[in-house]
């Protein structure tokens, strides 16, 4: 397999959203090599979820560029956006399941973008060849989750769909995993169970994994480089080993887990 | 007396609600209502008395209904099931206009604003002609009918159901269909798995409800010469035939309540 293809390049990124006299994104650089798993850290409005949509091309960059496997982010359309976006799984806070679809057909979403000639057209009524569906299968199975081909995706539980958001970028065969908070509405177990899902299929398949994680823990655990942004710049850029109390409180402004003992409770005291 | 309340301590008090009185706005909006309808009263010659004075001619009316005649209820019955089949095909015509239009008439969908524009527009029109006006021109031009009829129904239904179609399409959860989206589906398959699924429930239970509609509009279409039982009902009713008229008019009920029976039967298992 071909990974040198998909170095991701960020080239002095900057983004300003209509109306905003701050920016979203300030000049932010970074080559991420295949097969590293990235977390990308900082506090609410940092700017991780803007740096997200841009990987992802549903965003574009007001300054700077992005370039993907040799792309640039920003100069391709309709078909061509289509087969970069087929190339770049995408996994969300809110899972982003279609709740009243089976588990299976949810997975078998991903293999949208991969069907030719007739198959094509025939899955618009959402009948699927034998292999497509037993590739499906395969994908559910990797996350444990056979058993639930035939529920409605919106029986299974947080952690599960997640899972299922998994199997479904497995089954559309994608070389870079786009992770925007992808445990923060689950439990700590869950939570566990989905990034080390994450992992285990970004190791065995050697794909590049860039999760946003607000809680400096999972990203200390599962990733292999660490960045921290805050105000839309980057401020951190390292192994987790690296990341110091100092870091982490030049990035949260707090040390991350704790609450400054002087802090008011009640504004009226 | 040290309650959870004594955790407040003294602080800033808090602020006041608005005082405002409502009563005098209240007045004025009463006044504005009763002048509007009285203005309306005179313009429509609203004259209850007229009832209570002519009620010999009710009474008359009334004998001819409590006696209907059956001489004819084999031909009545016969009209009634090509009304049910004017509403059948009506319906299926409307949403053959409406899916095209609800799609292109949704803002989330539309693939350019002047497209969606059109759409809507279109679907305005289409709503705003009545069923009736639609028979009478769709009867000029394919002739007296049931045909005329289904097709005038369907027309002006397409434009009712393209419309919830489009308002159920704008209300749906972006982020099911950005997650398939992102995985570099085309357009069409965007909608059969991120829009589709999500917009079935409530565009069936609509189709089913307008489709119960155009079995009361289908009934009397044939008035204007639609086909279907409503030319039966016109005619009766013109001849002062009262006794046929009730029976068109019974057979008319039990046809209406027995087919919202089974749509809304229908309406429970789909959804």
């Amino acid at each position: 397999m071909d990974f040198t293809a998909h170095v991701i390049t960020i080239d002095q990124v900057g983004k300003r959203f209509d109306g905003k006299s701050t920016l979203a994104l300030d000049g932010v650089s970074a080559t991420i090599t295949p097969g590293e798993f990235v977390a990308v850290i900082g506090r609410s409005g940092a700017g991780k979820t803007t740096l997200l949509r841009c990987l992802a091309g549903a965003t574009t960059p007001s300054a700077g560029h992005i370039w993907i496997g040799g792309f640039d982010l920003g100069s391709l359309r309709g078909r061509a956006l289509r087969a970069h976006r087929a190339r770049v799984g995408m996994i969300y806070q809110q899972f982003n399941l279609v709740r009243r679809l089976r588990v299976l057909d949810n997975v078998l979403v991903g293999r949208l973008p991969h069907l030719r000639g007739w198959r094509r057209g025939a899955a618009t009524l959402r009948a699927f060849g034998v292999e497509e569906r037993a590739c499906a299968l395969r994908c559910l199975d990797h996350v444990g989750l056979l058993d639930r081909a035939w529920q409605r995706a919106d029986t299974l539980s947080g952690g599960e769909q997640q899972r299922v958001a998994i199997a479904r970028l497995l089954a559309q065969d994608a070389r870079v995993v786009l992770a925007d908070e992808p445990v923060a509405s689950l439990d700590v177990a869950n939570g566990r169970l989905v990034m080390e899902t994450l992992r285990r299929i970004a190791r065995g398949a050697g794909l590049t994994v860039v999760a946003t994680l607000h809680h400096v823990d999972y990203a200390r655990r599962y990733a292999d480089r660490v960045l921290g942004l805050k105000d839309g710049r980057l401020l951190f850029d390292g192994p987790p080993s690296e990341l110091t109390d100092a870091s982490l409180f030049e990035i949260f402004g707090v040390l991350p887990g704790e609450l400054p003992d002087d802090a008011p409770l009640l504004a009226a005291s | 007396m040290t309650g959870a309340l004594a955790v407040l301590r003294a602080g800033a008090a808090p602020q006041a609600p608005p005082r405002r009185s409502d009563v005098g706005r209240n007045l004025g909006l009463t006044l504005v209502l009763a002048i509007a309808l009285g203005a309306a009263a005179r313009v429509i010659e609203l004259r209850p008395l007229e009832l209570l004075r002519d009620a010999g001619n009710v009474a008359v009316f009334l004998r001819g209904y409590l006696n209907p005649s059956f001489a004819h209820v084999g031909e009545y019955a016969w009209q009634c099931v090509v009304t049910v089949c004017i509403a059948l095909w009506g319906t299926v015509l409307a949403i053959a206009i409406a899916v095209p239009l609800g799609l292109l008439g949704a803002r989330n969908l539309a693939p350019h604003p002047a497209i969606y524009f059109a759409a809507r527009r279109t679907m305005d029109v289409l709503r705003a002609v009545n069923e009736f006006v639609f028979a009478l021109m769709f009867v000029t031009a394919v002739g007296l009918g049931p045909f005329a009829g289904m097709l005038a129904l369907g027309v002006h239904t397409g434009g009712v159901l393209g419309k919830l179609l489009s308002e159920a399409i704008e209300a749906i959860d972006p982020g099911q269909v950005e997650g398939v989206a992102a995985v570099g589906a085309g357009r069409a398959h965007v909608i059969a798995f991120g829009v589709v699924p999500q917009v079935m429930p409530s565009f069936l239970s609509y189709v089913l409800l307008r489709f119960e509609s155009d079995i009361r509009s289908a009934s009397v279409i044939g008035m204007v010469g639609g086909g279907g039982i409503g030319f039966y009902l016109w005619d009766t009713i013109r001849s002062f035939n009262d006794r046929e008229a009730a029976t068109v008019i019974l057979l008319i009920v039990a046809m209406v309540m027995a087919i919202d029976v089974v749509s809304s039967r229908v309406r429970r298992l789909a959804i």
